[in-house]
């Protein structure tokens, strides 16, 4: 292959096996060279075409019923007080609120208290619906997996599947169905390389109110970035240590040993020459 | 308690008022949708620039007595006040807000002048006074604020743009980080910190990740810092239990209930700087901090008491000062398209920050980027870009090709501060000058031209790899 005129090349390439970063790109002069540039380009114009595709919702909900552990396994579907993606968009305070209609629809006709539950899967297309298409409902089924072979027990509610929501309209949706915990699992919003990667927020007695401070997230959930399995074993063991301190957020440490993350080894690396 | 005086102005036959100074603040401040979202932003243009022209009027002096967060109920209000120096203040205690303008722009205000002037400025005045200037004015002006800080090198000084070499991965995988390094320091980036966000605050990742970045700078003698920009409770632990941090990072915000979503106060913010600094690690100065804000953060956490966005974040640089940075970074398309919608108020918005910290005394750096649900792109970060590489910036961000492929959002890249340097004629930090010469990473001293070939002291990293799948091409 023949050296495009005026491109130096990075003889460090091969370090490409360890990132997706856009590492050894070459240079012109010190600039990007065309190809790296014209794909980065294209990679951009896919993420803000993500942005704007819609959840699938009655696929959604037909995987998610099909999961068991809820003594009632059939989804609640629900909306924001945003009407759609570009109300969404500049309106986030209308994405933490539910719609009138969707409010009235958790509230119990005789004013008669919803039973209690120990933890409520809240399903949102957040500002990647191609993330929770993809990977919500193989994630749901890695939780449940991960919380049967826990050994404390976890009584679940039917799961909520969210249009046009964002991560703090859990807890309206949380206390209305008297939830101990919610796990929110949302789309994020779209890397470059990245349109599809989940996000899931715990928290601990959810009400409207709570802070980001009172929250736990494990992010980067993805095939290619945290795996569904190793995300599904965090929420539990984060879910273990809330209920033990009877809260979530800062006051929460994440002392999961991180095995399923990183090798053992992981501290050593090539640049130090071990 | 007395009410606020309302502020009124008589245009033609038409009266405007304005509730109290917040509320002036607010109409005055340049179109952005955080402000429309807040629903604090003036309703029509005339009504913006009626705004101006009152608050322009306005003495300096008032922001003393008129508190726009009360003081008995925001802490940040109360450092703000406590911490006033009314002797520095003199200079500028007759001015009105228009007059402080003029007198900012004027040959008087020379860099000694305004360094000598800091402490008697308050976030609101420099806020104030930025409303009514243009972008080139917020340059002009910040480029005559020099503000230098020191670890283990010097930032800050004139001619120079450092870089914080973000070397993030989503798994935090040791190789990967490694990778994103090498290729950072042989692009010539790294001298404002190697920095690396982790995607999990596990405490024994972050511990582990501070020992690699201690380990890589040590072993090449790199003049830089390093920082693991985890939650300041979880460095705190780390530093107990005998890990070597370099810098304290936490985000910040302009008034108490942001930091409280945060998870973080003054009192938590001293002592994690007195625990950075027992461990003595800086050999050239002792700035141990790093912090991060961003227009919109108040508003997210619910916490902005009717303040405009910009005026919020003027204030959080009232926190930074009083822990002495060696870095502060407002994140500014961070946020997203709710609060700076397009590329045009991110610029507005960089450069305001630039311009308020800087006037305030602190060593401002920028991280130029958007997120893929704003109106913005690459050809807007170039022009945040050289604009405050003219301004003066102390430092901006360097990722591979721009993608943070961790935070999901684009940021300047590698390449990117090598334009700047360029085409501003910058320089890195002079002992990371030094080091890229001595490295045989760059061929001058100005870090301006790179080697074409792999220096020297790397190749056995790169050799004990075994090759990926796919041959390598076109290597010399």
């Amino acid at each position: 292959m023949t050296k495009p005129p005026g491109l130096t090349d990075n003889p460090w390439q091969k370090l490409r096996q360890f990132t997706d970063a856009r590492i050894a790109l070459g240079r012109c002069g010190v600039s990007q060279p065309t190809a790296a540039h014209l794909e980065f380009q294209l990679n951009h114009a896919q993420a803000r075409d993500a942005v704007h595709l819609p959840l699938e919702t009655k696929a959604l909900c037909e995987g998610v019923a099909h999961l068991s552990l809820a003594a009632d396994p059939t989804p609640r579907q629900l909306h924001s007080a945003a009407e759609d993606r570009m109300t969404y968009l500049r309106r986030p305070d209308l994405g933490r609120q539910l719609s009138e209609a969707s409010r009235a629809l958790l509230s119990s006709p005789d004013n008669t208290p919803t039973p209690p539950c120990d933890l409520l899967l809240i399903i949102i297309d957040g500002l990647s619906a191609q993330a929770v298409n993809r990977h919500a409902v193989p994630f749901v089924k890695a939780l449940h997996d991960a919380l049967l072979a826990n050994t404390d027990t976890w009584t679940l509610a039917p799961p909520c599947v969210v249009t046009q929501g964002r991560v703090a309209i859990g807890d309206e949706i949380g206390e209305a169905l008297n939830a101990r915990a919610t796990l929110v699992i949302i789309g994020e919003r779209p890397g470059l390389s990245s349109p599809d990667s989940l996000g899931v927020y715990l928290t601990w007695n959810p009400k409207p109110g709570r802070s980001d401070a009172e929250r736990n997230c494990i992010s980067n959930i993805r095939p290619a970035g945290l795996s569904l399995t190793a995300a599904a074993e965090k929420a539990c063991y984060l879910l273990g240590e809330a209920r033990r301190l009877n809260g979530s957020g800062v006051a929460l440490k994440d002392r999961s040993d991180g095995e399923a993350l990183m090798p053992a080894e992981s501290g050593k690396n090539f640049l130090i020459g071990r | 308690m007395s009410a606020s005086p309302a502020y009124r102005y008589v245009l033609g036959a038409r009266t405007y008022s304005f509730r109290h100074l917040a509320d002036l603040m607010a109409k005055a401040t340049p179109l952005r949708s955080g402000d429309q979202l807040a629903g604090v932003a003036a309703l029509t243009e005339e009504e913006r620039a009626v705004a101006q022209l009152r608050l322009a009027e306005v003495p300096l002096k008032a922001f003393l007595t008129e508190a726009l967060i009360p003081y008995d109920e925001d802490e940040v209000t109360r450092l703000i006040m406590d911490t006033h120096d009314p002797s520095a203040f003199a200079t500028i205690s007759h001015l009105s807000v228009g007059d402080f303008r003029n007198w900012l722009l004027s040959d008087q205000a020379t860099p000694q002048v305004l360094a000598k002037l800091r402490p008697g400025i308050t976030p609101e005045m420099a806020a104030a006074v930025s409303k009514l200037m243009r972008n080139q004015d917020l340059i002009l002006v910040a480029q005559k604020c020099q503000v230098i800080t020191r670890f283990r090198n010097t930032l800050g000084l004139p001619g120079h743009l450092a870089t914080r070499l973000q070397p993030n991965h989503p798994t935090d995988d040791i190789n990967g980080i490694a990778a994103s390094v090498l290729d950072g320091l042989l692009y010539g980036n790294g001298d404002a910190v190697i920095g690396i966000n982790p995607a999990s605050d596990n405490l024994a990742q972050v511990i582990r990740l501070n020992r690699m970045l201690d380990e890589v700078i040590q072993h090449y003698q790199i003049p830089t810092q390093s920082c693991v920009l985890t939650h300041v409770t979880n460095t705190l632990e780390a530093i107990h239990q005998g890990t070597p941090v370099d810098l304290v990072f936490q985000s910040i915000g302009g008034t108490e209930g942001t930091n409280t979503s945060f998870g973080v106060n003054l009192a938590l913010l001293t002592e994690a700087r007195e625990a950075a600094l027992s461990l003595k690690r800086g050999t050239l100065g002792d700035n141990v901090m790093y912090f991060e804000t961003g227009q919109g953060s108040a508003l997210s956490a619910n916490a902005h008491h009717g303040l405009d966005q910009q005026t919020c974040e003027a204030r959080a640089y009232a926190v930074a000062r009083h822990f002495s940075p060696l870095l502060i970074n407002t994140v500014v398309g961070f946020i997203g398209p709710e609060y700076l919608f397009d590329g045009k108020q991110i610029i507005r918005a960089g450069l305001e920050d630039h311009f308020c910290g800087k006037l305030l005394g602190l060593p401002m750096g920028c991280d130029i980027c958007y997120t893929n649900h704003a109106e913005a792109d690459q050809n807007d970060m170039d022009n945040l870009l050289t604009l405050l590489g003219v301004a003066g910036c102390n430092f901006i961000m360097g990722i591979p090709g721009s993608d943070d492929i961790m935070l999901n959002y684009q940021t300047t890249s590698f390449h990117d501060a090598l334009y700047a340097r360029r085409v501003l004629n910058l320089s890195p930090a002079p002992e990371f000058a030094d080091w890229l010469q001595r490295m045989a990473i760059c061929q001058d001293a100005r870090g301006q031209q790179l080697t074409d070939t792999l220096p020297n002291a790397f190749a056995p990293g790169l050799k004990n790899l075994t090759a990926p799948d796919t041959p390598e091409e076109g290597t010399p």
